[in-house]
């Protein structure tokens, strides 16, 4: 560390200004001349110490900071590492401990910004020397400002009731915070209450689930509201104000306890309607329940189907047969507004279209499944009670199932979907108990990472189901030899075995992927969260802060975030609800003091500024003729500030000053 | 309706009979076709394989002499078709083949600019006369007649550009307006053998005998086409079939020529009585 | 020695000043001739910097902002977009060409797209040479002066442009 220090003396009127450049171990000092950017730093006005470093944020280096502050009696700081997105807090509270106002300092991104970005050293040092002067420039002209602290309600809103948001509620109720859980299907459950059994320990979903489920239903701390959807969402973190719709099921919550007389009294004596929660392989009434599990056990009306709401005719003995009066044909949506301080999105995800892989055949030929279907298929309580069986009742002896069904695939989904090696293992293990068919995976890798998953797959490979490596090219009802007569074809070409096969089967199961929910683009923009390329809901550091959006206050949770399995889904959900906590049990939330103000005097009262503030944070005291904003409201966007043309608005920590003078730095010779 | 019409050798030679039945089809529509004048070779098949920038500029020719008139071009041959597409677009994405071929085209005072769109009959037929306009021609329609729709591989791979590229559906609906009843053919986009009937027969007689095999098997009395090389192979080469594998004796005609038959127009002048397996089967009950 | 443009950028913090750091973090190389100042909103940038960093030398501005309907404040960057599009009238009046000022949309994810941008553009300003507006305005000063002293002086009123 060189010493650019001795005795510097002050000429008038500038503030004493410290300087400090990081080494990052090798991340910076390996592309930028950090002695030689120091040096150069030393001779800026203003500039009393000038210091590089190996780890600024390590706990010597902010003690030096705080000691230099004391030592040198510094008024600014500036401090030149990585993102200030990572550690501008940390020096901030340097600051502080030297006993300097935390705002009278200014970080440089020499990192992310340049050392990581650029291979020319002699470039990077340059620009790196640039970004110092244009923080040295601006720092002068920091005013020093306090954090407002506003306080945090308790409360907790859960958007999404499968796995995700059930252990996220949980746990946040029985830490003893009051929970509303909005899920937008008539019961919670989620994907994973249409599974049979989870992979690799084989144990019944429903078994670990439903408990978890009656959980949510009974417990004090938890309002459940299912069949409802948030459409709205107002305030910041600590302070959200939420509308939600609960859309009316015709049948009044609170008086159904889920006896089913109505099911049997209805006018249909038959099921004859497609049930999407079977995947459309069992048939319902218009009045139904999805499962017997279903939380809350409360039957709906499906106003498409049911003969009341299509003619206004019916004799309604459903609603004859319900001793208890709980049907109600004209319930209406209902909208309801909560208060909370923090907020947990785990709405889930869909399953790619098969449709979209048409050579596979699904929609074409009656033989090719989705594995949604056959989940439904090899579950006990589902549509055959457990039998592998055909569209058309025959039982298959030979079924094929192709792995990455609109994953890892250049021209629908880029990205593995994590879960469909391990749940096309499951599948395959129950098809052969269930069945006894000869059972095909057709993979391009086996990805079993995790705990036991290996173990598992190693057992399937010693039942006797079959591996072919290989991406199938076309499932085809073409046959070339008198045994494939009446098969589905599938060919492939066998990458281990070196030739192109033909395997012929009875059923043909499609491992789909995982993909973002078809209106996750609005449901992010509704939250003010944000999207990766693919559509998965963007945390705000892929390690370090998985759980966290960069909307403080909303947290994500499962598959939302991106495709994963159960137990992560479970770890995740668990993690959201601890930094939900955190927020809550802090009591208070300090905010960024970046708020704008109107300097009184110079508001000439032309309004401009008004309608641009979209917090309508913006009013004119009419009895004054001046603009006032509240800076409570205000979240520091600065709109009205570039707006303003009597430049009476001022944005704390951008006021004009300070761009014009890092202007001035970024350029300057 | 007016469309500028790229014959390509195929149409002149052993496509004659789809020359024919295609213009004759357009005429009876009221779709004029203005054959492009001085054309030359699309610059598909040899020229590819020795030196692509020479291919484009062959290709390059026929696109700048189009771009004269701001017409549509109509490429009924299925490699006429994707040669020049292929053209258009590596002369759109790549600069320095742009550059080479401009060259070679300013020499012969020519201008390429990339304006005109190269389409395939089915695309014009289906998406610009419509097919309710079609339907209205039919005069006698092809009623108790069965088809296996066979596209080949030309028209959807690799620019699949009107229609699915796995299924694709346009001949079917066009068989389907004329009256005739096609047969569920999975082998729709199936290689015909191409070159390789040819090169390596042993290859290429097996890949059209495929074909040939299950659109009998499928019950149909005729495997429709809209490609010269793909009824070359299959109509050609049944005699070898027939040694080699068994006879299948399938009549292999063009899309225009059975949508001309339900137009009314005459065998004669549809060409059918060109073919070598002969195609009288699609003619009973007229 | 070849042209190095010299550019000034303003990231908004929410989504390309995130995309610039998710840049870093994947390790993508780019040009190193821009440099960015952060504001918490695209919806800050006043016209008034982007002519005042020409005025100081730049030879590009670039802005950045979140995608329409992205705004991390609902709806700054669409204030942005308004005007900006009234600055780039400025600016051609002014003889700065276009390519000079870009205003991008550059979401979160989009590090990759940093990369693309600012490639593209140190490209471009390349190609279009230095803009030296500080020394424009000497050129104009000095011209000011000479006609400040011309009409002060007893000299005929007739005078050849000056340039």
């Amino acid at each position: 560390m060189a010493d650019n220090n001795a005795n510097k003396q002050q000429p008038n009127g500038l503030p004493r200004i410290g300087f400090y450049i990081c080494h990052c171990g090798s991340n910076i000092a390996g592309t930028i001349d950090v002695a030689d950017v120091a040096k150069y730093a030393a001779g800026l006005p203003g500039v009393v110490v000038s210091r590089d470093y190996k780890y600024m944020c390590s706990d010597p280096g902010q003690e030096m900071i705080a000691q230099d502050i004391r030592e040198h009696k510094l008024e600014r700081l500036v401090v030149a590492a990585c993102s200030p997105n990572l550690h501008e807090e940390t020096f901030r509270k340097a600051a502080a401990k030297g006993g300097l106002n935390s705002f009278f300092f200014q970080m440089v991104n020499i990192r992310e910004h340049a050392s990581w970005v650029h291979e020319d050293k002699k470039a990077a040092t340059a620009k790196a020397k640039d970004l110092a002067r244009a923080a040295v420039y601006r720092v002068r002209f920091h005013k020093a400002l306090e954090k407002q602290q506003v306080p945090v309600d308790p409360n907790v809103l859960v958007v999404g009731g499968g796995i995700a948001g059930i252990h996220a509620a949980l746990t946040l109720a029985n830490a003893g915070k009051k929970v509303t859980l909005v899920e937008r299907e008539s019961t919670i459950g989620g994907h994973m209450a249409a599974f049979d059994k989870t992979f690799p320990t084989l144990d019944c979903a429903a078994c670990i689930l439903t408990p978890k489920m009656s959980a949510v239903k009974s417990h004090p701390n938890i309002t459940l509201w299912t069949y409802s959807e948030v459409s709205k969402v107002e305030g910041y973190v600590g302070n959200y104000k939420v509308t939600v719709k609960r859309k009316p099921r015709y049948v009044i919550e609170d008086l159904c306890v889920g006896c089913m007389e109505c099911i049997d009294a209805c006018v249909f004596k038959e099921p004859k309607f497609a049930d999407k929660f079977n995947q459309g392989l069992g048939k319902r009434k218009p009045v139904y329940i999805d499962f017997p599990q279903a939380t809350p056990k409360v039957v709906m009306i499906d106003p498409e189907t049911c003969i009341q709401f299509k003619t206004g005719k019916c004799k309604k003995s459903c609603a004859e047969a319900c001793d208890r009066k709980a049907i109600d044909f004209d319930q209406k949506e209902e909208v309801k507004e909560l208060q909370v301080g923090a907020i947990i999105l785990a709405t889930g995800f869909k399953t790619f279209d098969a449709k979209k892989e048409p050579h596979y055949g699904y929609g074409k030929y009656p033989g090719v499944f989705t594995a949604l279907e056959i989940e439904r298929l090899v579950n006990a309580s589902g549509p055959t009670s457990g039998e592998v069986v055909l569209r058309d009742g025959k039982h298959p002896k030979a079924v094929g199932i192709i792995h990455c069904v609109g994953s890892r695939d250049e021209k629908t989904n880029k990205w593995c979907s994590r879960v469909c090696c391990m749940y096309s293992l499951k599948l395959a293990h129950l098809i052969k108990e269930h069945s006894g068919a000869e059972v095909y995976n057709f993979y391009i890798d086996i990805r079993a990472a995790g705990k036991a998953y290996e173990e598992f797959y190693d057992k399937l490979l010693s039942e006797g189901v079959h591996f072919i490596r290989g991406r199938v090219a076309e499932v085809t009802d073409w046959a070339m030899t008198p045994e494939e007569e009446g098969k589905l074809v599938l060919r492939v070409e066998d990458t281990l075995a070196g030739f192109v096969r033909r395997v012929p089967v009875d059923m043909v199961v499609l491992a789909t992927g995982l993909e973002p929910q078809a209106d996750a683009q609005e449901v992010r923009r509704r939250f003010n969260i944000g999207c990766g390329n693919e559509g998965f809901f963007q945390e705000r550091h892929p390690k370090l802060a998985p759980v966290n959006t960069f909307t403080d206050g909303i947290f994500i949770a499962g598959a939302c975030q991106s495709p994963k399995d159960i137990p992560d889904t479970v770890a995740q959900a668990g993690a959201a609800a601890a930094e939900a906590l955190v927020l809550i049990d802090a009591g208070h939330v300090e905010l960024e003091p970046n708020t704008s103000h109107v300097v009184e005097e110079e508001c000439c009262g032309c309004k401009s500024c008004v309608p641009l503030c979209p917090y309508t944070a913006i009013t004119f005291d009419e009895a004054k003729k001046k603009a006032v904003i509240n800076e409570v409201i205000c979240k520091g966007c600065g709109v009205c500030a570039a707006a303003c043309p009597s430049g009476s608005i001022r944005q704390n920590l951008f006021e004009d000053e300070e761009i014009f003078s890092e202007i001035e730095g970024v350029l300057g010779k | 309706m007016k469309y500028l019409y790229f014959p390509g050798c195929s149409l002149k030679g052993t496509g004659k009979a789809y020359e024919e039945s295609l213009l004759a089809v357009f005429r009876a529509l009221g779709v004029e076709l203005k054959e492009i004048d001085d054309w030359n070779c699309c610059g598909a098949t040899a020229y590819m394989s020795v030196d692509e920038a020479k291919s484009y500029a062959l290709a390059g020719r026929n696109l700048a002499i189009a771009e004269r008139e701001e017409l549509d071009v109509i490429a009924p041959c299925s490699a006429c078709y994707l040669g020049l597409n292929k053209a258009q677009k590596s002369l759109q994405d790549h600069p320095e083949i742009r550059a080479r071929v401009t060259k070679a085209l300013a020499a012969a005072g020519l201008e390429y600019h990339g304006k005109v769109k190269v389409r395939h009959p089915l695309d014009v037929l289906i998406n610009d006369v419509g097919l309710d306009a079609i339907a209205k021609r039919i005069k006698s329609p092809l009623k108790g007649h069965k088809f296996a729709p066979y596209y080949g591989c030309q028209i959807v791979r690799p620019f699949a550009s009107f229609d699915d590229q796995y299924d694709p559906k346009t001949m079917d609906k066009l068989l389907a307006a004329a009256g005739a009843e096609n047969v569920t053919f999975p082998l729709k986009t199936r290689c015909c053998g191409g070159s390789l009937t040819g090169t390596v027969p042993e290859v290429g007689l097996r890949l059209a005998y495929i074909i040939l095999k299950e659109a009998k098997k499928r019950g149909a009395e005729a495997v429709v086409t809209v490609c010269p090389l793909c009824q070359f192979n299959l109509d050609g080469y049944q005699d070898q079939i027939a040694r080699k594998f068994e006879a299948v004796d399938m009549p292999v005609v063009y899309f225009t020529q059975v949508l001309g038959l339900a137009m009314g127009l005459s065998a004669d002048e549809l060409g059918l009585k060109r073919s070598i397996i002969s195609a009288d089967v699609v003619l009973a009950g007229r | 020695m070849s042209f190095e443009p010299k550019i000034v950028a303003f990231f908004c913090n929410w989504c390309t000043y995130t995309a610039a750091d998710l840049a870093g973090v994947s390790r993508l190389k780019y040009a190193p001739n821009v440099r960015v100042i952060r504001v918490m909103c695209s919806g800050r940038v006043d016209p008034q910097f982007v002519m005042d960093a020409f005025a100081k030398g730049a030879d590009g501005v670039l802005l950045g902002g979140c995608h329409p309907g992205d705004c991390h404040y609902a709806e700054g960057n669409y204030k942005t977009l308004r005007r900006m599009r009234m600055l780039n009238r400025m600016l051609k009046d002014m003889g700065i060409e276009d390519g000079r000022f870009r205003l991008e949309w550059i979401s979160g994810a989009e590090g990759e797209k940093v990369k693309v941008t600012v490639n593209d553009m140190v490209a471009k300003v390349r190609a279009l040479g230095p803009l030296d507006m500080p020394g424009k305005f000497k050129e104009w000063d000095k011209e000011i002066e000479e006609l400040e002293a011309h009409v002060n002086s007893d000299a005929p009123t007739e005078v050849a442009h000056a340039r």
